[in-house]
């Protein structure tokens, strides 16, 4: 008797939250087999569409040791349009302590965007994916 | 007393999806717009649009004095073949800076429908396909296409000297001495007649660069008055304003309710701010739709042909011709070069005064706007290539409320009017 409750009690409480406000997305991923955690910084706060601008990717090993000299390929798009980021974007320099300059990036719609970060260092090559969802 | 509090804990739980539902499914007001639909509607606010970008590549780009050089030049019918085309030919002031045709007769017939330049110094990209990558780089294109002013490099460069030398010198420094005519033939240039394709090939390279530098001026100067055509606020704008400011009377007195219902679809079910979207209404992009080709034509490949010339192109940002330092060029060094999606793929036009700009898309074959609305409610598969298209299935006034829609959008020219007449 108390399932059909709860089920409806959950259903109202979802369909009050579809009111839709930007997803809160983690700039933090670890890779697909743990080999390293990517962090991501945007150059524009917040991101807008249209607008060509740089980021900031922080990696990582599993032990919280800071990747040098890594291959970073950036690569991403819209799952549910079936097309990727209007441009191809680079890391065009190291840093230092594990960051990496990435520039290019650019989206040219609202909604659900997704990003895959590969790292290759050391022969490891693992990807993180980011989500966001821009307003 | 048990079965009391079930049955009170059930009467709430109810009330509460009523009120969920009845939210979901009725018909909103016209002018009844949630917090986050008003910010939705501000990025389509025309007061939201930001500075123009600089361009790097065109150091007079913003010196009025080049303004004042490329209006005279965009007007001037001595540029061309036969004396008689100018860019105002197929982009006219009083037409939005089109010609209401589907493809322009200048020379000859143009192979796309000519665009508005109205807002597009705002964009990376110029042409349908994107095959350039500076408004000044684009300027130069139709001057010696041989369908559209036709006339030669070396002429252009002859007629500057001879009616603008001033107000070119002022702005670029010295023209070079062009007096020798076995140096520098009347009529030579890549894109002409036989005889003057040989004449160009025939100069030394250095004499070449120096004819290519006067041309290029030219197309900055072009470009500078170019990036003062721009869109002024229309009913729309005075809409979201009203919003803004929380006064839903002055907005109800300024839209019509199907207006504002067209407006509900626009930015919602109908997916049109997928692309056109920032106060300009365009992502500046390049989308396959799915476009009919008339009969006749061969299926054009769009943007992904247009990058690969951009890449190529001897007035482009990273060109000796160009004023950009090295990383400047950011467009185009982080250009997507490769994918489906480029296949068939064509610039996404500015909605801006769309009622206005007909016919429509890359070869003018929707000739009305209702017939834009139409095709993509319908969203066909392309014959090659990507379509992000999905049918949208509206019914005849949910189509007939978007077009009502999209005449709001009309508006005078914020650009002074001296600037939109030839000048004296």
């Amino acid at each position: 008797m108390k399932q059909p409750w709860i089920s409806i009690v959950l259903l109202a409480t979802v369909m009050a939250g579809c009111s839709g406000s930007p997803k809160d997305w983690q700039a933090t991923q670890t890779t697909e087999s743990g080999a390293y955690t990517v962090t991501v910084k945007p150059g524009l706060d917040p991101i807008v569409i249209n607008r060509i601008h740089e980021w900031t990717l922080h990696v990582e090993t599993a032990e919280g040791r800071a990747v040098e000299n890594a291959t970073i390929l950036v690569d991403g798009g819209m799952p549910e349009h079936q097309h990727g980021l209007p441009t191809r974007p680079e890391v065009t320099e190291y840093l230092s302590d594990g960051d990496y300059r990435v520039e290019g990036m650019k989206f040219n719609m609202t909604g659900y965007w997704q990003l895959q970060v590969s790292v290759e260092a050391d022969g490891v090559r693992d990807v993180a994916t980011f989500e966001l969802v821009l307003p | 007393m048990r079965n009391l509090v079930v049955l009170i804990v059930g009467l709430v739980v109810l009330v509460a999806i009523a009120g969920v539902l009845w939210t979901a499914v009725r018909t909103p007001e016209p002018h009844e717009w949630t917090p986050e639909e008003i910010a939705t509607l501000e990025t389509l606010w025309l007061g939201s649009l930001g500075p123009l970008p600089p361009d790097p590549s065109n150091t007079v780009a913003d010196d009025p004095r080049a303004a004042e050089l490329g209006h005279r030049l965009f007007f001037d019918t001595r540029f061309s073949a036969n004396g008689e085309i100018s860019c105002a030919t197929c982009h006219q002031p009083a037409k939005l800076f089109t010609d209401g045709r589907p493809l322009s007769e200048a020379i000859g017939t143009t192979k796309r429908h000519a665009p508005s330049i109205v807002g597009v110094a705002h964009s990376p990209w110029f042409y349908w396909d994107g095959r350039k990558d500076s408004q000044w780089a684009q300027a130069l294109s139709p001057m010696e296409d041989p369908a559209e002013q036709g006339g030669t490099r070396t002429q252009y460069a002859h007629l500057v000297v001879a009616y603008y030398a001033g107000e070119y010198e002022a702005l670029f420094g010295p023209l070079p001495d062009l007096s020798d005519r076995d140096r520098f033939p009347a009529s030579a240039g890549p894109s002409g007649n036989e005889a003057e394709r040989a004449a160009w090939e025939a100069m030394a390279p250095e004499d070449r660069d120096a004819v290519n530098r006067v041309y290029a001026g030219m197309g900055k100067a072009i470009a500078a008055y170019e990036r003062l055509v721009m869109p002024g606020p229309s009913r729309f704008d005075d809409y979201v304003e009203a919003l803004s400011r929380g006064d839903v009377n002055k907005a109800a007195a300024t839209l019509t309710a199907d207006e504002a219902l067209g407006l509900r679809i626009f930015i919602g079910e109908g997916s049109c701010t997928d692309c056109h979207n920032g106060p300009l209404l365009t992502n500046n992009g390049f989308h396959n739709i799915g476009l009919p080709l008339p009969p006749g034509t061969a299926f054009d490949s769009g943007r992904i042909k247009g990058v690969e010339q951009m890449l190529v192109d001897p007035f482009n940002c990273r060109s000796p011709y160009s004023d950009a330092a090295e990383g400047d060029c950011e467009e185009l060094r982080f250009v997507k070069t490769e994918g489906m999606e480029l296949i068939g793929a064509f610039k996404v036009p500015s909605l801006r005064n769309v009622a206005e700009t007909a016919p429509y898309m890359h070869l003018g074959q929707i000739p009305i706007l209702r017939g834009v609305v139409e095709h993509y409610d319908r969203a066909p598969v392309p014959l090659m290539g990507h379509s992000d298209l999905l049918p949208l299935k509206l019914s005849s006034r949910e189509k007939e409320r978007i077009e009502a829609f999209l005449r709001t959008l009309s508006a005078p020219l914020s650009t002074p009017q001296h600037w939109l007449e030839p000048p004296e």
